[in-house]
C-alpha cells in the first residue's frame, strides 16, 4: 500500500524534547505515522517528504487542552474543520474541544460526532471533552463512562462553573474510575454575576462591573479541597490570579491531585487593555493586573502551572462589535499562542524554550493521558517545527480560524510556526 | 520688507478724538436724553464708557451703557476653526423706542456691525440705531456706514489697525502695523 | 484680534477624565456669558442655525433630555428626539447600525444617553458627527459634571483647595465619576461618603478621601453633592433598606445644623426626598439644586458651541489647506 506509506524526514533542525531530554541538531524520520528514528544525519527513504529545518526548532507536536470549536451549533463562528486547521497553523498537532456546544457534547453520540468531524478535517487531531453535567446545567451527571468509551479525554462544564459543590465532588469521585481529569472552570457565580472585567481601578474608572479575583480563587480552593477529599484529578482551567497560584501551590505541596493551566493572554496582557472598551480584550476570566501577570509567569517557571492552553474562543464580529457589556467573552488563540508565549515568556527571559515545549506539548499529553508529546521511538508522528526568533505582525484577516477577535491585532510578535506534522503527514507548512 | 509700525493716535490724541465723538453724538441726537450707548466686546465697551463720561461732563446726563458680544451671531462660525471666546452681553434696560448708539473700536468689513444689529433686534425695537467707531479703516463688505467716526485710516494690503486702551492693554494708543507688502 | 478658545474639546465630549483643566475652564468660561441668553425675551441666538442635532436616548430621562433640547433650540439648531421605545432600537437594531443610519442622514451632532458604559465612545469612534455623552451606563455624565463645576465655581469662586464631598451610591454613579475627575483637575479636594457596598472597591486609588459617616463629611466639606439612591440598589442587596439609609447616610437639617460652616448642597436629580436628602435641606437656604438646573442649559449650550463644526474635514478647510 504505497499510497499509505508516508515518510517524512525533518532535516537539520534543533531537536528539542524535554520528555526524552533531547537537545541536538539533527534529523528526525517519521514513518507510517510514528517516530522512526532520530540521528545526526539520516538518509531519506525513497519517496519521503523532506523538510529542511535548518535554523528551526523541531519539537513534539503542541497539544491544546482547552479550546472551543463551536461545532455543533455555531458553525458560522467556527467549525471543527476550520478550528483544526487553525490549530495546525498554530503548531498544534492536537486540541481538546470543550463541550459547551449547542447541543452540549454530553453523551457518547455527540463525542463520536466531534471525533468524526475532527478526522474528516485532516489537520490537527481533535479530542472531545465531555460535559460534567447534562446540558452543562449543573444538575445531573453526564455519562462519563460512555463518553470515555466513545473517545472523550476529560470532562468539563467549561464556560460555566459547577455551582454545586456536591456535584463537583461526585464528578471528581466518579471520574476516577476512568482515569480522566475534571477540567474545572473556576467562577463563584454570585460574585462574578454581571461582571465585564477585572474588578479594580480600571473597572472603577470605566464604570464596568468588576469580577473580583476571589470569584476564581474561592472555586479554586473549593475544588482543590474536594480533590483532596476524593482523590480525583482536578485540572484548573485558565488560572488568572496571584491568589489562585498560591492556592495551587498549597494544594501541590500537600500532594493533592491538582493541575493547572494558564492562557497566553493571562501571562501577557493586563486589564489596561480594556481601556477604550475594546471588546477584544473581554474574556472570562478577565485580564487581570500586572501583579497577577507576574505571579502567573513565575508559576509557569516554577511548575505550579503545568500547561499553557489557549481557551481559543471565536466569536462573530457582529457579536463583538457591540457595547462592551453586551459583547460575549472570549478571544481566539490558536494561531497566536506560540508567538505570545515566546514573546512574553521565552524572549522575556522567564523560561527556556525547553520549558515552553514542556508546557505546550509534553505536560498536556501526560495530564490528559494522550499519545504524543514525545520523541520516543514509536511514539505518534506528531511534530511541530518553528522559528523561535522570526518576528511577524498579527493580522487576523489572514488566520485560518473564522474568528477575528484578537487583542494582538497589529502587534509584532516573535516566534513563527513553519511546519506541523500530524500522524506522519505534513498538515501545515509556511 | 521688514514690518513697519506707525502710531495713528497717541494717548492724548485718542482722548481728544473720543471727546469729539461724544460731542458729535450729542449733536446728532439733539442732546443725550433717551440715549443708550452699546459697546461691542471688547474695547468698544471701554470706548463707550469713555464717551459716556464725556457726555456726563458736558450735559450732566448719565447715559445707560450696554455691552454686546456678537460672537454667537457671527456668520463665519462654521469656518473659523477654534471657537472664539464668548464674552458677556449685558444691556441696561429695555431698548423699545430708545435711541441706541453702537460703539466699536475699528470698523472694517461691517460684518461685526451686521451681527450686532441682529443681536440688538433680539432685545427689542429701538426707535433709531446709530454707529460710532473710533477708527474707520475702509474695506466694507456690507452696506454699513457709521454716523460718527473718530479717525479715517488708510490701511495698505497686509496692514492691521490695533487699538490699545488702558483698561485692557495698559496704555492708550492706536497703531497701524504693516507686516507685508504686495 | 479675536481671542480664541485655543484648546477646544475636539470632536466629541465623552467624559471629563481625559480633559485638561484648561479645557474644562474653557467650557465653564463659555457657559458663564451664555446664561444671559436664557434671560432674554427672545431666548435664541443664531449660532447653530442649520445644524442638526439628534438626541438619542436609550434610557428614560426627562431632565437631561429637556435641558439638552432647550440648549439646542436656544442655539437655533434643528433637533430630533429619538427614544428607545417606539423606535427601531426597541426592534433590536444594534448600536452600530443605528450609528450608520445616523451618519447616512448627515446629521451634525448626536447627544447620546445609553445604559452601557462606553456606548458614547463606541458611537463616536464610528461616526464623523460630534458626539456628546449625556450619560453612559455607570461611566460618565460629563455635562452634569460640568454644570456641577459651574455651580460650585459661581458660589465658591476658585475651586482650588475647596472641599467637595460626593455622597451616596458612587459605585453606580456616572455623575460621581465625572465630578471626581472634574473637581480633581480644578484643584478641589474631593471626598466620597457612603456605605462601602456602594463605593468602588478601588476608590482608594481614585485620589479621593473616604468618609464612612455622613457626619464626618459634613464636618469637613464646603459642599456636598448628594447622589440619587436608586431603589433597585436595595432590591439588589447593596443596602438593607431605604429607611436605614436615610437614618445613617441621609443629609438632614439636624446634621447640617451641626456643620462648622455653611455648606452648599447639590443634587443631580431627580431627588428621593426623605431618602438621601430631606425636603427641608433640598428646599433650604444652602441648596443650589435649582441653580444647577439653570446652569445645565448654559453648560450644554457651551458644549454645543465649542464642539459644533469640530470635524476633521471642517477643521482642515478652516486651515485653508483643503
Amino acid at each position: 500500500m504505497s499510497v499509505d506509506r508516508r515518510d517524512v524526514l525533518l532535516k537539520g533542525g534543533r531537536l528539542l524534547d524535554p520528555s526524552t531530554r533531547t537537545d541536538a541538531v539533527g534529523d528526525i524520520l517519521l514513518r507510517d505515522g510514528k517516530i522512526e528514528s532520530i540521528g545526526g544525519n539520516l538518509n531519506a527513504p525513497d519517496g519521503a517528504t523532506i523538510v529542511d529545518c535548518t535554523g528551526k526548532v523541531v519539537s513534539p507536536g503542541f497539544i491544546d487542552v482547552h479550546c472551543h470549536l463551536r461545532e455543533p451549533g455555531r458553525e458560522d463562528v467556527e467549525t471543527i474543520a476550520t478550528g483544526a486547521r487553525a490549530a495546525a497553523a498554530g503548531g498544534f498537532t492536537a486540541v481538546c474541544a470543550m463541550p459547551n456546544t449547542d447541543p452540549v457534547t454530553d453523551n457518547q453520540a455527540a463525542i463520536g460526532f466531534v471525533l468524526k468531524q475532527g478526522r474528516a478535517a485532516g489537520a490537527a487531531r481533535v479530542y472531545p471533552i465531555g460535559a460534567i453535567s447534562i446540558g452543562e446545567k449543573g444538575e445531573q451527571l453526564a455519562e462519563f463512562g460512555e463518553m470515555v468509551g466513545a473517545g472523550a479525554v476529560a470532562v468539563s462544564d467549561d464556560g460555566k462553573p459547577v455551582v454545586s459543590a456536591q456535584l463537583m465532588r461526585t464528578a471528581l469521585e466518579y471520574a476516577r474510575a476512568f482515569g480522566i481529569p475534571v477540567a474545572d472552570h473556576c467562577e463563584e457565580p454570585t460574585l462574578a454575576a454581571g461582571g465585564d472585567m477585572n474588578e479594580g481601578i480600571v473597572s472603577a474608572r470605566l464604570g464596568l462591573k468588576g469580577i473580583p479575583s476571589e470569584a476564581e480563587e474561592i472555586m479554586a480552593i473549593r475544588d482543590i479541597l474536594l480533590a483532596r477529599r476524593t482523590g480525583g484529578h482536578v485540572h484548573l482551567c485558565h488560572m488568572s490570579t496571584r491568589g489562585s497560584v498560591e492556592l495551587i501551590r498549597w494544594g501541590k505541596d500537600r500532594g493533592i491531585n491538582v493541575t493547572a493551566e494558564v492562557c497566553p493572554h493571562h501571562i501577557s496582557l493586563t486589564e489596561d487593555e480594556v481601556t477604550g472598551y475594546d471588546t477584544n480584550a473581554k474574556m472570562n476570566p478577565p485580564l487581570r493586573t500586572r501583579d497577577d501577570v507576574e505571579a502567573l509567569r513565575e508559576a509557569v517557571k516554577d511548575g505550579t502551572i503545568d500547561v499553557i492552553a489557549t481557551d481559543h474562543a471565536p466569536h462573530h464580529n457582529d457579536e463583538k462589535e457591540r457595547e462592551f457589556s453586551e459583547a460575549p467573552n472570549g478571544i481566539i488563540g490558536l494561531e497566536t499562542a506560540l508567538a505570545v508565549n515566546i514573546t512574553w515568556l521565552v524572549a522575556a527571559g522567564v523560561i527556556s524554550l525547553e520549558t515552553l515545549i514542556d508546557k505546550m506539548a509534553c505536560a498536556p499529553a501526560k495530564l490528559f493521558h494522550l499519545e504524543g508529546g514525545t520523541f520516543r521511538k514509536g511514539a505518534l508522528g506528531d511534530v511541530t517545527v518553528f522559528d523561535p526568533t522570526a518576528t511577524w505582525k498579527v493580522d487576523a484577516a489572514l488566520f485560518r480560524t473564522k474568528g477575528r477577535n484578537t487583542p494582538y491585532q497589529g502587534r509584532t510578535l516573535t516566534g513563527l510556526v513553519s511546519c506541523t506534522v500530524v500522524d506522519g503527514r505534513v498538515v501545515f507548512q509556511r | 520688507m521688514p514690518p513697519t509700525s506707525s502710531i495713528v493716535l497717541s494717548a492724548k490724541a485718542l482722548e481728544r478724538t473720543v471727546s469729539r465723538m461724544a460731542d458729535e453724538i450729542i449733536e446728532q441726537n439733539d442732546g443725550a436724553e433717551g440715549l443708550i450707548l452699546v459697546g461691542i466686546q471688547r474695547r468698544g465697551v471701554q470706548i463707550a464708557a469713555r464717551i459716556a463720561a464725556v457726555i456726563k461732563a458736558r450735559e450732566d446726563v448719565t447715559v445707560p451703557l450696554g455691552a454686546l458680544d456678537i460672537t454667537l451671531y457671527r456668520d463665519d462660525l462654521q469656518t473659523v476653526g477654534p471657537r472664539p471666546v464668548v464674552g458677556q452681553t449685558n444691556l441696561p434696560c429695555d431698548l423699545e423706542g430708545q435711541r441706541v448708539v453702537i460703539v466699536d473700536d475699528v470698523l472694517f468689513t461691517g460684518r461685526t456691525i451686521r451681527a450686532a444689529l441682529d443681536e440688538l433686534a433680539d432685545f427689542g425695537r429701538p426707535s433709531r440705531v446709530g454707529l460710532a467707531v473710533l477708527i474707520d479703516r475702509g474695506g466694507r463688505e456690507l452696506p454699513i456706514q457709521p454716523g460718527v467716526v473718530g479717525k479715517h485710516v488708510e490701511v495698505p494690503a497686509g496692514g492691521r489697525v490695533d487699538v490699545f486702551i488702558t483698561e485692557l492693554d495698559g496704555r492708550d494708543e492706536v497703531v497701524l502695523n504693516v507686516t507685508e507688502r504686495t | 484680534m479675536t481671542p480664541t478658545a485655543s484648546s477646544v474639546l475636539g470632536k466629541d465630549l465623552l467624559g471629563l477624565e481625559h480633559l485638561s483643566a484648561e479645557q474644562i475652564n474653557v467650557v465653564l468660561d463659555t457657559a458663564g456669558p451664555l446664561k444671559e441668553i436664557s434671560e432674554r425675551a427672545i431666548k435664541k441666538v443664531p449660532t447653530l442655525r442649520g445644524a442638526t442635532v439628534v438626541n438619542l436616548f436609550f434610557e428614560a430621562s426627562t431632565r437631561t433630555r429637556i435641558s439638552f433640547e432647550f440648549a439646542e433650540k436656544r442655539m437655533s439648531a434643528d433637533t430630533v428626539n429619538v427614544a428607545s421605545s417606539g423606535s427601531s432600537i426597541s426592534k433590536g437594531e444594534t448600536l452600530v447600525d443605528t450609528a450608520r443610519n445616523l451618519e447616512a442622514m448627515r446629521i451634525d451632532m448626536v447627544v447620546i444617553r445609553h445604559p452601557a458604559s462606553g456606548a458614547a465612545k463606541f458611537l463616536a469612534d464610528r461616526i464623523e458627527s460630534n458626539v456628546i455623552n449625556a450619560g453612559d451606563g455607570t461611566h460618565e455624565h460629563p455635562t452634569q459634571g460640568l454644570l456641577d463645576l459651574l455651580t460650585l465655581r459661581d458660589k465658591l469662586g476658585d475651586l482650588r483647595g475647596k472641599r467637595i464631598c460626593i455622597c451616596g451610591d458612587v459605585l453606580h454613579s456616572r455623575v460621581a465619576r465625572s465630578n471626581i475627575w472634574g473637581l480633581t483637575k480644578l484643584g478641589a479636594e474631593v471626598a466620597v461618603c457612603g456605605p462601602r457596598s456602594l463605593l468602588p472597591n478601588a476608590i482608594g486609588e481614585m485620589g479621593v478621601q473616604v468618609f464612612n459617616r455622613i457626619e464626618q463629611a459634613i464636618e469637613w466639606a464646603d459642599a456636598l453633592n448628594v447622589l440619587r439612591l436608586q431603589l433597585e440598589r436595595m432590591q439588589a442587596g447593596y443596602i438593607p433598606s431605604l429607611r436605614e439609609y436615610n437614618r445613617v447616610f441621609g443629609v438632614t437639617r439636624e446634621r447640617l445644623e451641626r456643620a462648622p460652616r455653611d455648606i452648599l448642597i447639590l443634587h443631580p436629580g431627580p431627588m428621593n426626598r426623605g431618602v438621601e436628602i430631606d425636603s427641608d435641606v433640598a428646599d433650604g437656604p444652602h441648596s443650589v439644586i435649582l441653580d444647577q438646573v439653570t446652569n445645565g442649559v448654559a453648560v450644554r449650550m457651551a458644549v454645543l458651541y465649542l464642539l459644533a463644526g469640530n470635524k476633521p474635514t471642517l477643521a482642515t478647510a478652516a486651515r485653508g489647506d483643503a
